[in-house]
């Protein structure tokens, strides 16, 4: 089985994020940089397909040279190579962009599970397993919160979080399969893994090679015209609670008309 | 006056008040058409509400494929109106599931797509809060039809009558779109209560809370206040609330007029999504808690205390 884990370097969760001024990107370069938080779960949902299953696991990441570090984070947990899409000019790609590019690669890949997580904590976007599905052709399994797999049968059965519930949605494979962060527990890398991951095998792919022709800021479908910071709260009002902290809140929600 | 198409957010037929929101929205930028995709039969509980809410047209798809294969269909049937009808803008709810529908039809469709926006001015920008909330961003689409997604509780829903006429929509779907099929639907979590994202007040529970017992205080204080129940995640993995009360970066995106987080720390994935409500009340024992740093109105002290005397308030000044 070829399970292909998209992951994505994101400015630390907890760092402050900010946009370049000059072009109004995602500032990739001043901060901290880490492997989305999230797809820590998308790589654990692959490690534990192959685990039951057998197979291979790759690692597929679109972003700037050191985005090589969430690579190697994702290497470390288990996965066994990785393809990293890297090249000026993806730089200032939009959601549609990146998905074309991802399929381009994933396309050369001959993937039975494509694992993609909800969304990444800097575009909160929650759309890129439904557009690699678009761009792919392949059933949407996303919104996962438990992934059942069938070699037998070729299919996958999610159970797919709703406002309320779930649906249960199966689909053959190859399918594309998107996982919400209830899923599982993310294993850590252990020290063996830290060191096996730097000699697993990493190939770097260019727009050319991906065979990718558009992509990059000036060929986006979305502009970002300004950027400025939420105005600061003015300081709130905190009291101690001197046992009459109950009424004190009904008095302040009352002097806004809040009840 | 340019069209705008709204998609309409429905449970089997009946709409969400967001679809009201959109609809106000989209009169602020044209003339505003509803499209309502939905299993056979299900339309005729959206009629009169789209009326009220000011759409000049309805083009209504039912099928049961809509409700029986997962976003595709539905991403076909819009990507097919929007590039049939070249509308000035799509509109829908940045909820999950139209969120995926909106940026397969805009693919299809050529356009682009933003997300989470608060606000749209009449030339098509729209105001998006952006990294948990810290920065505002206005953007556009600059190829294609747009298609923005608006997050519920950004505009007051105002009525106004539309002639609502009716078109139907001829829906033939490809058999690629017919491949992730549900088997099965299962309802976990039915209150009676507001629903989470498009509730006026939000009261949440955290690890403070101590035990599921301890959401009674939570649930009292919601009901008082007719509000919707929220939970940390650290209250959903313990088991305590089920976790489509979640609220967070991958919980639930909230932003109601009043939220009030007891027992909550306010971690960074917590305020993710939160932090765009309007006036935020916490209660926490721990004058450290960076809750605080976000609340209009804050008490250090314990919930258990707290909580009760504010329901007991309320209901003495509601009458
Ligand atoms: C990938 C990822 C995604 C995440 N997504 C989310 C998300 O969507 N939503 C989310 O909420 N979190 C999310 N988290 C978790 C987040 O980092 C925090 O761990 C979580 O929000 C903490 O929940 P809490 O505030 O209830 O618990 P804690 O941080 O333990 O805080 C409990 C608070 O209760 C106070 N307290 C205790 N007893 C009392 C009392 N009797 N009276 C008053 N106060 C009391 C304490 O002082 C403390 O401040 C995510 C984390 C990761 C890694
Ligand atoms: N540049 C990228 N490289 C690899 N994976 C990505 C990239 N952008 C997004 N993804 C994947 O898509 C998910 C959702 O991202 P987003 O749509 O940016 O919120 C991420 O968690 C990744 O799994």
């Amino acid at each position: 089985m070829n399970i292909v884990v998209t992951v994505k370097q994101v400015p630390d969760t907890y760092a402050e994020k900010k946009l370049d001024p000059s072009d109004m990107t995602t500032d990739r370069k001043s901060g901290d940089n880490v492997m989305n938080e999230m797809d820590e779960y998308g790589v654990e949902e692959a490690l534990r397909i192959k685990e039951a299953h057998g197979g291979e696991v790759t690692i597929l990441t679109m972003g700037p040279e050191k985005a090589v570090e969430a690579i190697r984070k994702a290497l470390s947990m288990g996965a066994d190579k990785a393809v990293h899409l890297s090249d000026d000019s993806f730089h200032g790609s939009d959601a549609i962009q990146t998905s074309a590019a991802l399929a381009a690669a994933i396309k050369t890949l001959e993937a039975d599970i494509v694992v993609v997580s909800t969304e990444a904590s800097d575009a909160r976007g929650g759309v890129m397993g439904a557009l690699l599905s678009e761009q792919l052709g392949l059933p949407q399994l996303t919104l996962a919160r438990k992934v059942t797999v069938d070699p037998g049968s070729k299919t996958v059965t999610i159970e797919r979080q709703t406002d309320d519930g779930y649906v249960t949605v199966e689909a053959p494979m190859p399918a594309v399969v998107g996982v919400v962060e209830k899923i599982n527990e993310p294993r850590y890398p252990s020290f063996k893994g830290i060191m096996a991951a730097k000699k697993k095998p990493l190939t770097i792919l260019s727009a050319a090679d991906a065979g990718v022709t558009s992509a990059g800021l000036d060929s986006a479908t979305t502009a970002v015209d300004g950027a400025e910071p939420r105005p600061p709260k003015s300081a709130g009002q905190i009291v101690k609670d001197e046992g009459d902290g109950g009424s004190k809140v009904a008095d302040f929600l009352a002097s806004q008309k809040l009840i | 006056m340019a069209e705008i198409l709204v998609l309409v957010e429905h449970e089997n037929g009946t709409p969400k008040k967001v679809t009201a929101e959109l609809l106000t929205l989209a009169r602020t930028l044209g003339e505003p058409s509803a499209v309502f995709l939905g299993g056979e039969g299900t339309y005729e509980k959206a009629k009169s509400f789209l009326a009220e809410y000011g759409a000049e047209k309805v083009y209504v798809g039912e099928s049961a494929d809509l409700q029986d294969f997962v976003v595709a269909p539905k991403a076909e049937a819009l990507a097919a109106l929007a590039s049939a009808k070249s509308p000035a803008a799509v509109l829908m709810a940045s909820a999950p599931e139209s969120r995926e529908v909106a940026a397969r039809a805009a693919l299809k469709a050529g356009g682009g797509l933003l997300w989470d926006a608060v606000d749209i001015t009449p030339d098509l920008k729209a105001t998006q809060v952006v990294f948990g909330g810290g920065t505002i961003v206005t953007s556009h689409v600059k190829t294609g039809i747009p298609f923005i997604a608006v997050r519920p509780n950004s505009t007051s829903p105002e009525a106004a009558t539309g002639t609502a006429a009716e078109e139907k929509l001829d829906l033939a779907f490809s058999d690629g779109a017919k491949t992730a099929k549900v088997l099965d639907r299962v309802v976990e979590a039915k209150s009676g209560r507001p629903e989470l994202t498009e509730a006026a007040v939000v009261v949440s529970g955290g690890r403070g809370l101590g035990a599921a017992e301890g959401f009674e205080v939570v649930e009292k204080l919601a009901d008082a206040l007719g509000a919707a129940v929220g939970a940390s995640r650290a209250a959903t993995d313990a088991g305590w609330y089920p976790h489509q009360n979640q609220v967070g970066q991958t919980g639930k995106t909230v932003s109601p007029q009043l939220y009030i987080a007891l027992g909550i720390s306010g971690a960074i994935q917590h305020r993710a999504g939160m932090q765009t409500s309007k006036t935020i009340v916490a209660v926490n024992k721990d004058p450290e808690a960076p809750i605080f740093e976000l609340v209009d109105f804050g008490v250090v002290g314990d919930l258990f205390a707290v909580a009760p005397q504010l329901t007991e308030e309320v209901t003495k000044r509601k009458g």
